[in-house]
């Protein structure tokens, strides 16, 4: 199977990869997938007090198109505010990196962990909040 | 896509056709091109002649009759004429077949094809070695079963049934003992009197002959009865009509005339490299499991998990080496291996299976090479592999509720 180029860089030369500590409170952490098809993506990010993400990590456990959709979506959040996160599609980024169709599924799994990562942050402010 | 020096590193796929083959080959597109058929002149007679010492060459490898050789386009075809033929010859009698799961994709289908015609089939299941279990194949034998189609060698574990076996089980019960040999024959000795075998398929391609040619052992005593799938001239005792490729045919006589005279060297060699192979990964790398561990295998495959890095993502970082994964995610499927999963090897591994052949023309240099590329890629991967995190942290995966996708 052919990858398209940007596939490719993103695999090569990933960006974001890395942990934060789940823990600390101002950051969510989204996991999704399951190992059992092939497919974990765990993507973090850092929050800061006026609501914009400042930064984001990943760690991708599946083929050249899952860590590249993970990579990507990883630079598209930094800077946005959570609402604006949460509004990234699937198919922008399928479209970015050329996924052809058996490969949509990498795509949708990066933007249910940015949602899933949203999830787990607003739980736990909600859940400090006095 | 290709870089520098590509190396091949999937001998079960396919293999080349050794220089020597091709050799023997060439006279037979152009100055010796008669009909094998052609009963009236000396075109045809050379072509004859030609094509009856390979069918010799064929039989001397398997211990046969050359009588007994029929020649086809390939192991799929010999595997389909092997079930079709026997099962419809012998279809007013009986109507039971015995196979097994993880047989090649062309055995399994023509089983699924004569179910549709109202065979019943059974299929055995393999041990966690791959092999079946002998005692289960002789209580699932019963006075209906026609064959019995066990392959020789698996094609994705390398994995080598008790042929010896089988044999004895089927020719004590009476019935035929189909073994498809497209990974086995050149590689293990094989036997049909030994073995016991009625019916055996084998590939050219598989052992550097070339592509488009294989052959089909029919046994003669006790004779075996095939009705024929492809219907014309009578060719091939009435088996397989269709006029003989005759410059394949030597190729494929050739190529079993080299693996007689080399096998056992080769093997030697090539159970070195494998070796080295093997140590040099997993000497590197920690959780590597062979596939199919505890069972006889041919030294040419080595089908290891490399656990927390997705098969298909691996091979993408190891693009200088031609390889074959286990994985899903480079056929249109979801679906990890059915021979993997048939072991009991859990989907998560499965996914992260490649498997590495090696034949005739491997090198020391291409496994170190080999080695190096495996080890860099999966350090790298796993250093981005949340699941190698999660173990690293002391987490149990077990224990993690998964989302379904």
């Amino acid at each position: 199977m052919a990858y398209s180029r940007k596939v490719i860089d993103h695999y090569e030369n990933p960006r974001n990869v890395g942990a934060f500590d789940k823990n600390d409170a101002t950051i969510g952490t989204g996991l999704v997938g399951a190992p059992a098809c092939g497919d974990v993506m765990k993507l973090q990010i850092k929050v800061n007090k006026d609501g914009i993400i400042e930064d984001a990590k990943f760690k991708t456990f599946g083929c050249g198109s899952a860590i590249a959709s993970s990579s990507l979506i990883t630079e598209w959040v930094k800077g946005k505010t959570l609402g604006e996160a949460q509004a990234i599609r699937n198919t922008e980024v399928a479209q970015a990196l050329a996924l052809p169709p058996v490969k949509i599924h990498c795509s949708i799994l990066a933007e249910d962990a940015v949602k899933a990562a949203i999830a787990d942050y607003q739980a736990k402010a909600g859940a400090s909040a006095p | 896509m290709r870089t520098q020096k590509q190396i091949y590193l999937d001998y079960q796929a396919t293999t080349p056709c050794d220089p020597r083959v091709v050799e023997k080959m060439l006279p037979f597109f152009t100055e010796i091109f008669g009909n094998p058929h052609s009963q009236n002149h000396s075109h045809g007679w050379l072509a004859e002649d030609a094509v009856e010492k390979s069918r010799t060459q064929v039989a001397s490898l398997i211990g046969a009759d050359p009588k007994e050789i029929i020649f086809t386009s390939g192991a799929t075809e010999s595997n389909n004429l092997a079930l079709k033929g026997a099962s419809g010859f012998y279809r007013d009698k009986k109507n039971h077949i015995i196979t097994c799961v993880t047989e090649h994709k062309c055995v399994l289908d023509s089983c699924r094809h004569l179910e549709q015609e109202g065979f019943s089939v059974t299929y055995l299941p393999v041990q966690s070695t791959g092999l079946i279990d002998v005692d289960q194949l002789r209580q699932t034998i019963r006075s209906e079963t026609i064959l019995v189609s066990i392959m020789a060698v698996n094609n994705e574990i390398g994995v080598i049934q008790p042929l010896a076996e089988i044999g004895k089980i089927c020719r004590e019960a009476g019935v035929f003992f189909h073994t498809d040999a497209a990974q086995a024959a050149g590689k293990i000795p094989l036997n049909v009197e030994a073995m016991n075998i009625d019916l055996m398929s084998i590939s050219g391609h598989k052992i550097y002959g070339p592509k488009g040619i294989g052959a089909l052992y029919v046994r003669r005593k006790p004779r075996v009865r095939l009705q024929a799938i492809i219907n014309g001239g009578g060719q091939e005792r009435g088996m397989r009509s269709g006029t003989l490729p005759t410059p394949l045919c030597v190729g494929l006589g050739e190529a079993c005339a080299i693996a007689i005279s080399e096998m056992k060297a080769e093997a030697a060699r090539i159970k070195i490299l494998s070796d080295r192979l093997y140590q040099g990964l997993t000497s590197q790398l920690d959780d590597v499991y062979l596939n199919g561990q505890g069972a006889p295998r041919i030294p040419g495959n080595l089908n290891l998990s490399f656990a927390y890095v997705e098969g298909e993502g691996l091979m993408m970082g190891i693009k200088e080496l031609s390889v074959s994964s286990g994985s899903a995610c480079t056929s249109s499927s979801l679906e990890p291996s059915y021979v993997l999963r048939a072991l009991g090897v859990e989907e998560e591994l499965a996914h992260t299976s490649l498997r590495f052949g090696l034949g005739r023309f491997s090198t020391e240099a291409d496994v170190d090479k080999a080695i190096e590329l495996v080890v860099a890629a999966v350090t790298r991967l796993r250093e981005m592999s949340p699941l190698w995190e999660m173990v690293q942290e002391g987490t149990d995966l077990k224990n993690i509720k998964w989302s379904d996708h």
